[in-house]
């Protein structure tokens, strides 16, 4: 297995584990690859070991087994050289509530190595970048959750990585700094050939930002691959219907079972059917229904998405990340930033 | 732009982090101002309201405030220790400190930066309570040079308290917990010759307790360059439990950071 790893790759991940105290296996066993360039997307829900895996990664937390290679060198034997080949963005934005945006880069680019007459030019280039040179000036103290999480960014980049490390960056951001960032990530990958490995439990965000994803829940990697491709595993729509009674939940799966298989809906009192013939026959459902007499509350027709992967693969939804996400806050082809073509 | 990139020296990045460090200080005042003002407001009060201690046959001083000098510098070691202390744990709490451990910065940067910070807080303060002291007319027995020595002798000690302020910290990585030993510094204070000298305290459990207790050595060490003149075995006494409370707080640091560091 390590025998295959390969170096080109800047990340290579085989049968890695941490364990914490009590026999917590956070994350149990991954294997995976990034290439370089690629933006990785790593879904799942919370708890999942999203975030165990990005501290193992970049050197934070040692691997309690396995190994990982990033850039090349090994986490558990060369941490020094891994972190001066990555930058990180980790979930929860630390910075120094009395020191200045500009100061945090003349801290971060002194301990990084950066010359002094560098300093101040790779720093102001960063921030403007950013979009906070107006606010360069102003203690953190006063910065909004958007703007903390573009310093942090910009933090992150001061040294010119080559892999990058973002950990849940747009968790609770608005729609407009959620999309600023993406931009500025995608054009990362595409100009700057930065390798991405981002964390997210956003399903909307790993689908339009990420070459592949890899999909972790309980520790375990239990899907990965470019998300067209994940999607088209489960590629027919389903149709969901809830009855207006719980109890008409048998007489509704009855009458839909014609036009094809019953699957999970992740929540009770509903119905959900994989459509044999797609949504072609959603009018003779609306029909089958009503012949049978059954009312429902709502019916809804579910193109598939990195959801229905997950449903799939654990029979679970991944919760949180819909609810979180403001609905369809732009066509996704529109929000969808622009990449290279591979 | 690829921005050219060597690992720092090691006197550079404790100046980087000193230098974050003494910022943070200067710029919260409660940081900077109330750990000066509550020791000498206390001395003001102690010194008019104990001056008639001076009457008990065999007190070592005619003054009060002569005798009392010493306690304003144990108190503002004690608010160093514990407000550097705090903003270590803060920066554990924050995540600072893994951004911090994600460049290049040493174990040993870290904290001589962090402690950089007490050193300033130290002679900060320590100067000014010995200009307010000289303005209200103490006289330094040990003259000009006992001066420069007290001086020495109160840094030393502060940072001895900044070690021990810094340990915890990195021990159990919450401000709380840096918060709950306050009280205990300041029984320790209350409870040695800070206040009376030790021939002179009745009760014999307090008398017993002070004896045992280190921080009366340290009082006593910096009262005896204003009321006794040179000497050399309560210097010795204070410079060496400081120097021993320092190495010793240094090394338990240095591990709770590596444990507290599992980088790789």
């Amino acid at each position: 297995m390590l025998a295959t790893m390969q170096p080109e790759r800047a990340i290579d991940v085989a049968g890695l584990v941490r364990e914490f105290k009590g026999g917590v296996r956070a994350v149990d066993g991954i294997d995976l690859h990034v290439a370089a360039g690629e933006i990785y997307g790593f879904l799942g829900p919370n708890g999942a070991g999203k975030s165990t895996t990005v501290k193992v990664l970049t050197t934070l937390l040692p691997p309690t087994a396995g190994r990982a290679l990033v850039a090349g060198h090994d986490v558990a034997r060369a941490g020094a050289k891994v972190r001066a080949s990555i930058g990180v963005a980790l979930q929860d934005v630390a910075l120094d509530p009395m020191l200045t945006g500009r100061e945090h880069m003349r801290l971060q680019a002194g301990l990084h190595g950066i010359p002094r007459s560098q300093r101040a030019t790779r720093g102001d280039e960063l921030l403007e970048r950013v979009g906070l040179s107006d606010a360069a000036d102003r203690k953190s103290s006063t910065y909004s959750g958007g703007m903390r999480r573009r310093l942090d960014l910009a933090l992150a980049l001061l040294h010119s990585p080559r892999i990058l490390f973002l950990d849940e960056p747009t968790t609770g951001l608005d729609v407009q700094s959620r999309t600023a960032l993406w931009d500025e990530v995608a054009r990362l990958a595409r100009d700057e050939g930065t390798t991405v490995f981002l964390t997210t439990q956003y399903l909307e965000e790993a689908d339009v930002l990420a070459d592949r994803v890899g999909i972790i829940d309980r520790g375990t990697i239990v899907a990965e691959g470019p998300p067209a491709t994940l999607k088209a595993q489960v590629s027919r729509p389903t149709v969901e219907v809830v009855p207006r009674d719980v109890a008409g939940c048998a007489a509704v799966a009855e009458a839909l079972a014609p036009f094809g298989e019953k699957v999970s809906s992740g929540r009770a009192g509903s119905v959900a059917v994989r459509l044999d013939d797609g949504a072609d026959r959603l009018a003779d459902i609306v029909r089958a229904l009503d012949a049978a007499g059954i009312p429902f509350a709502n019916l809804a027709l579910h193109e598939p998405t990195l959801d229905d992967v997950f449903l799939a693969k654990t029979g679970r939804s991944l919760e949180g990340s819909a609810e979180e996400v403001p609905e369809d806050p732009a066509p996704r082809d529109a929000a969808r930033p622009e990449r290279a073509a591979a | 732009m690829t921005a050219a990139v060597a690992s720092p020296s090691l006197p550079a990045q404790v100046g980087l982090i000193a230098g974050r460090s003494v910022r943070r200080i200067v710029r919260q005042p409660a940081q900077l101002v109330f750990p000066i003002a509550f020791p000498l407001s206390l001395l003001a009060v102690n010194a008019s309201g104990l001056d008639a201690a001076t009457k008990l046959p065999g007190f070592p001083s005619a003054s009060y405030l002569d005798f009392a000098l010493a306690i304003p510098f144990m108190q503002g070691a004690l608010f160093a220790a514990l407000n550097g202390g705090q903003d270590l744990a803060r920066d554990i709490e924050s995540g600072f400190l893994d951004r911090l451990s994600l460049t290049p910065m040493s174990g040993a940067a870290l904290l001589a930066g962090q402690l950089g910070g007490a050193l300033f807080m130290g002679v900060v303060s320590a100067v000014i309570y010995l200009a307010v002291g000289l303005a209200f007319g103490v006289g330094i027995a040990a003259g000009a040079a006992g001066a420069l020595v007290l001086l020495a002798l109160a840094i030393t000690i502060s940072f001895a308290f900044a070690c021990f302020g810094t340990f915890v910290a990195l021990r159990a990585g919450t401000g709380e917990a840096v918060q709950g030993f306050f009280p205990l510094f300041f029984v320790l204070l209350f409870l040695s010759s800070a206040f009376f000298p030790r021939d002179l305290i009745e009760q014999d459990w307090f008398r017993t307790v002070a004896t045992y207790n280190p921080v009366s050595y340290m009082v006593e060490g910096v009262r005896s360059l204003v009321i006794a003149g040179w000497d050399a075995p309560a210097l010795l006494q204070a410079f060496g439990l400081s120097a021993v409370a320092i190495v010793g707080f240094l090394a338990l640091s240095s591990r709770a950071l590596r444990t507290r560091l599992q980088r790789t």
